[in-house]
């Protein structure tokens, strides 16, 4: 099967990322990583890839910087990778991104698209459903488990009271979550062969899609601050501090 | 144009409304203006005139078949609003609501935002607050794209009161067969075991992370909570470890809690996770780590081992 990962370079979590004081838009660093949360998507891929003896090809909207984060993903194993870097994409919204997306993979042409179930630093957890609409095909999401039955794939969907067992036929948009699977270390033999993999950069206008301005971030302020309060050291009897604190919190 | 009519997507669970949907009626009827739900799910007398009292002047009901219902909901929910012209829908942060208003907003070509926390409306500007960097920071983006005005909101931002409303005028609407998009079937449901008090509704919750150690050792924090009346939660990253359910999960992708109380036990306070519960009342934490980001937000901070104070915690509690 030709199986397409939506993945995600996003600034390193280690150090918090910053807005953009002017534009608000997400500061992006030319060493960005991988979304960690797209290390599932692109071992489920690989998986389903493997069984079929199909292709994964990588589909990224954003600044490309020095690509690090995406040779991180063909380290993994994956064939090649689409990566879509246009300044009129800037603080694009999810409704253009999940455009912008659907097109790319629909050039590539695809029968699984599998993305995270929302981006790290984003979080609007809703492109993958709009891309689905797009490409008019079934949205898999939320999986927990997935499955492969010849053209059928099968997924546990996360729900709030447990799961769902919901199949469809391809082609297919899966989201997964984090735990889906247990995401492949990168071997010395896979970093080096992506470095000489293809990574095709293209721009909104090559894929037809005309970035539109559908929300405007007006401002970014401070929440209100939660004073840190004391913060003891245990040296044997830090339970009773605690009982007094739920004394008045009058729950005991 | 101002918001003159607001529509609540309401997901039927268990022959309720969830939770989600009453907060977000409640929310709605301080706009004014007229107010629908759009139900999703099985119907009952009592489920509609909930909705009545919570608001709703108008139940649309969508009744779903063997099917994913998500992509055909947003499909008849995209021919109403061309006929009905509603200029606000809410959705709740959940999995069905996010299928439904993604798909919708694609169908419409219309925005979306999500994880909103505030949702404000002044003349025709419709400003939608988000939270970034686990909560520190709020940002208000306002819609440039006309209605109607897609938000998807957190659980627990607005309260949920019951107003006094009556029987609400319902309308069935038919399922559209949308080809392709709407062939995922549902073959099977399971639903988790629920004991002991709620995580969203529980006074007290106790949580635990990795620093627990392992799955087995988790008893301390079931213990902890029996004492104590309390539910356990759990960050993502003993949930994705498979050692609880994900009905337990506290923070960005699981849920929200506002408790008078949160026992934090050997979890470091992950951005993500902080965003679930920094809005408890009192916050206590453990941990070993003293450089630990939980305790930049905990009322009482103990530096210590779990396994050391728990169990005294457990005892001293049990000897009252």
């Amino acid at each position: 099967m030709r199986v397409v990962v939506c993945v995600k370079q996003i600034p390193d979590p280690a150090s918090p990322y910053e807005l953009d004081p002017d534009t608000h838009f997400v500061q992006r660093p030319t060493d960005q990583v991988l979304d960690d949360t797209d290390r599932f998507g692109v071992e489920m891929g690989l998986s389903i890839a493997e069984q079929t003896e199909g292709s994964v090809t990588l589909v990224s909207m954003g600044p490309a910087g020095n690509l690090q984060g995406i040779r991180q993903a063909l380290a993994m194993g994956a064939d090649k990778a689409v990566v879509v870097d246009d300044p009129a994409l800037r603080g694009a919204d999810a409704l253009t991104t999940a455009r912008i997306l659907s097109a790319a993979i629909g050039r590539e042409g695809f029968d699984v698209v599998i993305a995270g179930t929302e981006s790290t630093d984003g979080y609007s957890g809703v492109v993958p459903q709009q891309v689905a609409e797009f490409l008019d095909v079934p949205a898999l999401s939320f999986a927990k488990k997935v499955e492969l039955e010849g053209e059928t794939i099968r997924i546990e969907r996360q729900t709030d009271y447990g799961y769902d067992i919901v199949e469809a036929p391809t082609p297919v948009v899966i989201t997964v979550t984090a735990g889906v699977v247990e995401p492949r270390y990168p071997t010395f033999k896979g970093i080096m062969a992506a470095k000489t993999k293809t990574v095709d950069q293209v721009s909104a206008g090559d894929l037809g899609v005309e970035a539109a301005v559908g929300q405007e971030i007006i401002s970014v302020r401070p929440a209100p601050e939660r004073a840190a309060g004391e913060v003891i050291e245990d040296e044997g009897d830090a339970h009773q501090r605690i009982i007094e604190l739920l004394e008045q919190a009058k729950v005991i | 144009m101002p918001v003159t009519s607001t529509w609540v997507f309401v997901e039927e669970q268990d022959g309720r409304p969830a939770a989600i949907s009453l907060e977000l009626l409640t929310k709605a009827r301080t706009f004014g203006g007229d107010l629908a739900a759009v139900l999703l799910g099985a119907g009952s007398e009592e489920l509609f005139s909930e909705l009545g009292r919570y608001g709703a002047a108008k139940v649309f009901h969508l009744t779903p078949d063997v099917q994913l219902p998500t992509a055909a909901a947003a499909a008849a929910i995209a021919a109403l609003t061309v006929s009905h012209e509603p200029d606000l829908l809410l959705f709740g942060l959940t999995s069905t609501d996010r299928d439904v208003a993604g798909r919708l907003s694609a169908r419409l070509e219309k925005p979306v935002i999500s994880n909103a926390v505030e949702v404000a409306i002044d003349g025709d500007d419709v400003t939608v607050t988000n939270e970034i960097l686990g909560g520190a920071q709020l940002v208000d983006t306002v819609f440039r794209a006309g209605a109607p005005y897609l938000v998807v909101a957190r659980p627990k931002s607005f309260p949920a009161e019951p107003g006094d409303g009556g029987a609400p005028e319902l309308i069935e609407v038919a399922m559209p067969d949308v080809g392709p998009s709407g062939s995922a079937v549902v073959t099977g449901r399971h639903v988790e075991e629920r004991e002991g008090p709620q995580l969203e509704e529980a006074a007290i919750v106790v949580s635990a992370g990795r620093g627990i150690g392992s799955a087995e050792q988790l008893a301390i924090i079931e213990e902890l909570a029996g004492v104590l009346g309390a539910a356990v939660g759990a960050t993502r990253a003993i949930v994705d470890a498979d050692w609880v359910p994900y009905s337990r999960q506290v923070g960005q992708t699981g849920k929200t809690v506002k408790p008078d109380v949160y026992i934090a036990c050997g979890l470091s306070g992950a951005m993500q996770h902080l965003v679930g519960m920094k809005d408890s009342k009192v916050i206590i934490a453990i941990n070993k780590d003293e450089e630990a980001p939980i305790f930049g937000i905990s009322d009482l901070g103990v530096v210590g081992d779990v396994h050391k104070v728990l169990p005294k915690l457990v005892e001293a509690l049990k000897a009252r």
